[in-house]
């Protein structure tokens, strides 16, 4: 996995080299705009995490540049500024996740999981999903565990699909906010390990093996062990 | 219309408030006191004017019935009679009146036909209308003030004058006293009408101020005229203290939310830090310590982001997100997220509505954490078995989201402190969380333009979000 950092804050770029060198993964690091542009340019990247605001050239204007020469390369931007609508104006440029500063590296590390494994564009949609035992078709709208059919509802089904689609990877609760709920918003409580637990007795009670774990300080995750 | 309904209703709101107002009771007192040493002092002119006329027609008569019983005393009948005669003679239009009669009261010599049908008073005066026979059957009447004197031999002896002039007179000096008092007093009210609905006037904008003020724009300022008056001085005064108070609030928050940002960074470091530690290879006992302090670290860390949150909206950059938004999805988008939280204690939240379609120009994810923050607080102080209503209340200008929990309620002397950052109704600030949810409600609240309402439920807390609603054409 090779994985670029455009960041001009020494310390934070320190320490996501050393954090993905722990994954595993090679990391290129940037400390301003143009070199990022030029190193993004020439190396094809598996995934780029992008400061917002970098001296030289804006992260924004780098992502915008690369879409229109057809790089498709997953962009997490990061930012100081968590408005909602400088959100809007990152992912509007071409960025696919946005993160803002500072955050907990179990959450990038998710994020980042999540738009490696993303589906590439132009691959038929899949409408089918297995782990282990655990089925979910998304055209019968059905769920069947070892052959059994689970009634889920609405949202326990989206839930379902979501941790399917990034079985085996961590999901976070903030991911599941915004993709499963659709609101970007910080609840006072743990709202979500409440949707868990419920799903979780629906698919995992009757059966030995868990799938839906909880991974301590992180989020969730789907995985046949 | 819809520019004139408001200016009658503050039409009708500033003279209700003028009748109530001190000043104007004061103005009214003025107004009295006026008046009444206006009446004293004509009351002064009439007894010096039309009263000395009467005194000094009582003292003539009173002279002459001295004279004319000196005549009778000195002459006798016969020479009473001709002095009578004599003065009757001299007076052809009868503004004199005199008779004398016999004890039986008929007539003995005199311009009057009868003796007049009154009884005298102790000092012997009388007043009567006195009929004289002018001529061939024609006869005129004289307004007469006259005194009744008794002679020797039982004779009775009566002396008047016709005061008919003295009655207009008397008439005409009263007409003036009467007319000017009205006047002084109609003048003295308008005065002080107008000088109460100044001052009203002025009253009245350093209250609009203050209420605004106490609603949470902490800008605002009391207007001043620039005459250098007293209430120049007092809005002067007024917005030196606001001024102050601003500061003092402002370095309060800039403190907390510098707090925040400043150790926001460092914290997330430790936290990393702490997750580093949980990859790498420890003992159980060791990791469940972790575990612990990432858990406290995430605590604190979501305290700091309400605090800057707040802050962020507060500085109400943020209208760019605003959309069109459904308020009745958005609370059932709550309702569903919040349920199962509630199902745990036996709670049910229900979502109303008045009508179905509805309509809202609103920033959808901070509304959402409103009433999201609103339906936590309800789960929160809500007795088990208890029910949570939601309601979107929709008018024509207007739509009323509203949250209803049966829990204890908000005492009325705490609501406008619950607001506060950080203030929480349980003093031992055991209960989880860090006493920013309502403050963020508030926040919300002020972006969108919304007046956030804590009420009583009877039993529990009702807090009411009213937002100006985007017009169905934009």
């Amino acid at each position: 996995m090779r994985v670029l950092v455009i960041e001009d804050d020494a310390q934070l770029s320190a320490y996501l080299a050393k954090a993905f060198g722990e994954m595993g993964a090679n990391v290129d690091l940037a400390d301003n705009g143009r070199d990022g542009l030029f190193l993004a340019a020439g190396n094809p990247y598996d995934v780029m995490v992008v400061d917002r605001m970098l001296p030289g050239l804006d992260g924004l204007a780098i992502i915008r540049t690369l879409r229109a020469s057809g790089n498709a390369t997953p962009v997490l931007i990061l930012s100081a500024l968590g408005e909602v609508d400088h959100r809007v104006e990152g992912l509007r440029a071409g960025g696919d996740d946005y993160l803002v500063k500072p955050f907990a590296f179990s959450e990038l590390h998710a994020r980042i999981e999540a738009l490696m494994r993303r589906a590439p564009p132009g691959d038929a949609p899949a409408t089918h999903f297995n782990v282990a035992d655990l089925e979910l078709d998304l055209l019968k709208r059905e769920v069947r565990r070892a052959g059994q059919p689970i009634a889920l509802q609405p949202r326990e089904f989206k839930l379902l699909e979501y941790l399917m689609r990034h079985a085996g990877q961590v999901v976070t609760r903030t991911m599941l906010l915004e993709n499963v709920w659709d609101y970007h918003f910080d609840p006072q409580t743990n709202v979500i390990d409440v949707h868990i637990s419920r799903l979780r007795a629906k698919i995992d009670k009757d059966f030995d093996q868990p799938l839906l774990q909880t991974v301590r300080g992180a989020g969730y995750m789907l995985r046949a062990d | 219309m819809a520019t004139l309904a408001p200016a009658l209703r503050r039409l009708h709101l500033s003279s209700r408030f003028i009748l109530t107002s001190s000043t104007f009771r004061l103005a009214l007192l003025y107004m009295l006191l006026v008046g009444v040493s206006v009446a004293i002092l004509l009351g002064f002119i009439y007894w010096s004017t039309a009263g000395y006329m009467a005194r000094q027609t009582d003292a003539t008569i009173g002279a002459e019935i001295q004279g004319l019983a000196e005549q009778y005393r000195r002459r006798g009948l016969a020479g009473l009679s001709a002095v009578i005669a004599e003065r009757i003679a001299r007076d052809p239009e009868g503004a004199s009146i005199y008779l004398l009669a016999d004890p039986s009261g008929h007539p003995i010599i005199g311009n009057l036909d009868s003796w007049p049908p009154v009884t005298p008073d102790a000092g012997g005066w009388v007043r009567f209308r006195a009929r004289q026979a002018q001529g061939e059957g024609v006869s005129i009447e004289h307004e007469t003030r006259a005194k009744v004197f008794r002679l020797r031999g039982d004779l009775r002896l009566l002396v008047g004058r016709d005061v008919r002039e003295l009655a207009a007179i008397r008439h005409l000096i009263l007409d003036a006293i009467t007319w000017g008092l009205a006047i002084t007093v109609g003048l003295a009210l308008l005065g002080g009408w107008l000088m109460g609905a100044g001052i009203v006037r002025r009253l009245d904008v350093v209250n609009q101020v203050s209420r605004e003020i106490m609603q949470g724009d902490l800008s605002r300022r009391v207007p001043s005229t620039g005459t250098g008056d007293d209430f120049d001085q007092l809005a002067e005064n007024l917005n030196r203290m606001l001024e102050r108070i601003e500061a003092l609030m402002l370095s309060i928050r800039q403190v907390s939310d510098n707090i925040a940002h400043d150790l926001r960074t460092p914290l997330t470091r430790l936290r990393n830090r702490l997750e580093l530690l949980q990859g790498a290879e420890l003992s159980d006992e060791a990791s469940a310590e972790v575990e612990v302090a990432i858990a406290d670290a995430d605590e604190l860390l979501s305290a700091f982001n309400a605090l800057l949150r707040i802050a962020r909206i507060e500085a109400g950059s943020r209208r760019a997100a605003f959309a069109e938004v459904d308020p009745i999805t958005l609370l059932q988008d709550v309702a569903e997220l919040y349920e199962p939280l509630a199902a745990e204690s036996l709670q049910r939240i229900s979502v109303d509505s008045t009508s179905a379609l509805c309509r809202l120009h609103a920033d959808r994810d901070l509304l959402f954490q409103a009433v999201a923050n609103l339906v936590d607080n309800a789960i929160k102080h809500s007795p088990s078995g208890g029910q949570i209503q939601l309601r979107a209340d929709c008018t024509q200008t207007r739509v009323e989201l509203s949250v209803t929990d049966e829990g204890p309620g908000i005492p009325p002397e705490l609501r406008d402190k619950v607001l506060q950052r950080f203030f929480r109704i349980d003093e031992s600030r055991a209960a989880p969380g860090h006493g920013l949810g309502l403050s963020l409600v508030q926040a919300v609240a002020q972006l969108h333009g919304a007046e956030l309402h804590l009420e009583d439920a009877g039993p529990g807390l009702r807090v009411r979000f009213c937002l100006p609603r985007v017009a169905a054409s934009a």
